[in-house]
């Protein structure tokens, strides 16, 4: 019988059945950073165990590191505390580290694909929920809890009931302006913000095929904002072509069997699909998020929804976004004013999202009223945008350069709106008090879009000025 | 090696309307610049207490209760485990909802909470009567799969793998996944990736 990737990569994980009736599955690559993991550390020293395969897990430094000044101790005392933590927990179990400075830093699921780690056919896991972005290489990706975290350490597994499968066919040609990030947001319009739960995604179609490695991500990333634990893209010729000489991918003629194994783990024509939805991509446009979660978006030629059109049991949660954000049915996103662009995070964050928002930025000046930040995803990613001057293209604009963190994202370091702020941002949430003020508002957007309203001073239809 | 059985949880509930409420909700991101979770109990909600003087964390008389009563979607967003164990270390030991995010049910079934869901109209039903009568004594039973409140009895649902994990007192998943032993060692050595394509 034909199977899909989802069967074929949990069945070759499979430890045993539990008595429960949940998979023990083996976890291919386990990836750690500072905020999820010192609690399973100190679990792991209260039980007195090692970590049972400590050549599998990799460590990062992102979410609290400040994005000015890296000068150690930091500033904020908890943060520094994090950073050793993490620095003695990888010395003393036996985990590479990719500390601050070593040239290969960054967000944990940007470092992850461009180092080479991440791969077909593995099962990934880490204490963050967008681990979904690395299913963009035709892997099982998904997020866990610091109990989970010690599971990994401990043991190399997790306790897991296999996901129902659900293919998004996504078919035809994005126009210019329109990004991957836009397909994501309209996906999660349509099947709701909990529409994924139970389900793991396969991306397909034309559209997706024709996508570059650095989109699958960004298209993966939001995979767990539709409620979707997993979201995968069946590995390829440009998943192939990206992973060939990095430097923790297979090197020389193990990379040729590599690629003959990969090939085998793709879904195969016939397979069963739990769901089937479609999408024509020369119909979406630049979307907006309105709301107070990813799904609560519009293209930006469209108004805010009236409450008649909005389903019944969605209503409550429609004004309350409304009356959180100061937004008024039917209003156009147009033409809102900004107070902050960040350009950023794991969705967003790699040398083709710099690349593009430099397109729309080069030769102008960002609004006098807006502060406007650019903050690279890893120290890989910095080094190649500054090679070809990004930087300095954003830096004469009037954006701030940074170095390498999760940053206002989430707004975990001193990167953070303040008071109603609103934020222009490249990320991936859009909830309340997400980026650090408890009253600031976030309009989710592609990064061309985020760099058009930093221009502008207010949202506006980048279309317009890459004509 | 095990954790300790879960059958029943009796007590009082606090309602929380709502749908979509998120993790970064339950415990703002601040909070989780720390290197253990202790303390995370006085932050639980913080924001939305702060801009809700009547949030039910903060009225005095749903103090003491241990089952919480949510919308759909709760606990969608991050995977912080930092958020059930915010509401843990408030005193809730179960919660009853329409519906919860993945990352979040399995992070409570980890520490012991286990998340039921009931239909809709029980939400609702059940968050009224608890704020007319916060004293009100619930049962949440796992064996029966039921909530009693008052002269009630609401069918619950939770999916078999976890709820046999609660009654089994096998939630704590780190000893058994240990007891697979070697065969965690045989199942990687079968993998091209681990073995480096030889």
């Amino acid at each position: 019988m034909a199977e899909t990737l989802l069967d074929k990569v949990w069945r070759l994980h499979t430890v045993r059945e539990l008595p429960s009736g949940q998979t023990q599955l083996f976890i291919g690559l386990h990836l750690i950073h500072e905020v999820t993991s010192p609690q399973a550390f100190l679990m792991l020293r209260e039980l007195g165990l090692k970590v049972r395969f400590p050549h599998r897990t990799f460590a990062t430094i992102d979410h609290i590191v400040p994005t000015d000044s890296r000068t150690r101790p930091f500033a904020d005392a908890l943060a520094e505390q994090m950073t050793i933590a993490l620095v003695e927990n990888c010395r003393d179990f036996g985990i590479t580290l990719f500390d601050l400075g070593s040239g290969r830093q960054g967000i944990v699921h940007v470092i992850g694909p461009e180092l080479g780690l991440t791969q077909p056919g593995m099962t990934i896991a880490c204490g963050d929920s967008h681990t979904s972005t690395h299913g963009a290489f035709g892997a099982l990706a998904f997020g866990i809890g610091t109990s989970q975290v010690r599971d990994v350490l401990a043991t190399q597994c997790l306790a897991m009931s296999k996901p129902k499968l659900r293919r998004i066919v996504v078919e035809g040609t994005l126009p210019r302006g329109v990004y991957a990030k836009d397909v994501i947001l309209a996906i999660i319009r349509r099947l709701g913000v909990n529409g994924g739960v139970g389900y793991a995604y396969e991306y397909a179609g034309s559209a997706i095929e024709a996508m570059t490695m650095e989109e699958r991500m960004t298209l993966c990333n939001m995979t767990i904002e539709g409620g979707a634990r997993i979201g995968y893209v069946n590995p390829d010729r440009t998943t192939f072509d990206y992973l060939r000489g990095r430097p923790f991918a297979p090197q020389g003629e193990a990379f040729e069997r590599a690629v003959q194994w990969w090939q085998q783990i793709a879904s195969e024509p016939g397979a069963h699909y739990d769901d089937e939805v479609h999408f024509e991509a020369s119909a979406l446009e630049p979307m907006v998020t309105w709301g107070i979660n990813p799904g609560q978006s519009v293209s930006v030629t469209e108004p805010i929804p009236h409450p008649e059109d909005v389903p019944e049991a969605e209503r409550a949660a429609y004004w309350e976004a409304l009356q959180f954000m100061s937004f008024k049915p039917g209003q156009l996103m147009l033409g809102t004013p900004i107070d902050v662009a960040f350009i950023g995070s794991c969705t967003n964050a790699r040398l083709s999202d710099l690349r593009a928002a430099a397109e729309v930025v080069r030769g102008r000046k960002v609004a006098r009223h807006v502060r406007a930040l650019v903050v690279p995803g890893s120290e890989t990613v910095a080094r190649a945008a500054e090679a070809e001057g990004l930087h300095e293209i954003f830096q004469e604009a009037g954006f701030q350069w940074r170095q390498p963190g999760c940053s206002m994202c989430l707004g975990m370091n001193p990167d953070r709106l303040q008071g109603r702020e609103i934020c222009a941002s490249s990320s991936n949430r859009n909830f309340k008090g997400r980026q650090g003020s408890p009253t600031g508002r976030t309009l989710l957007m592609s990064p061309a879009m985020v760099a058009a309203a930093a221009i502008a001073g207010e949202v506006v239809d980048v279309r317009e000025m890459l004509r | 090696m095990t954790s300790a059985i879960i059958r029943e949880i009796v007590g009082r509930g606090i309602p929380l309307p709502g749908d979509d409420i998120d993790t970064d909700r339950i415990i703002p991101g601040r909070f989780l610049r720390s290197v253990t979770f202790e303390g995370l109990e006085a932050h639980v909600f913080e924001d939305d207490r702060q801009q809700n003087p009547d949030h039910p964390f903060n009225q005095q008389r749903y103090r003491g209760a241990v089952l919480l009563i949510v919308g759909r979607n709760f606990g969608c967003g991050s995977s912080r485990e930092h958020a059930p164990q915010a509401l843990r270390r408030w005193g809730i030991r179960g919660l009853i909802g329409e519906s919860f995010a993945e990352i979040f049910f399995a992070n409570c079934t980890a520490i012991g909470v286990p998340c039921v869901t009931v239909s809709a109209e029980d939400v609702r039903w059940l968050q009224e009567v608890i704020a007319a009568h916060p004293e009100m004594e619930l049962r949440l039973n796992l064996e029966t799969m039921t909530v009693d409140a008052g002269d009630r009895r609401l069918a619950a649902h939770m999916p078999e793998g976890a709820r046999r994990q609660f009654l089994e007192g096998t939630w704590n998943s780190t000893f058994v996944l240990l007891q697979a032993g070697e065969a965690i060692e045989r199942t990687a050595a079968q993998l091209p990736y681990v073995t480096g394509f030889r």
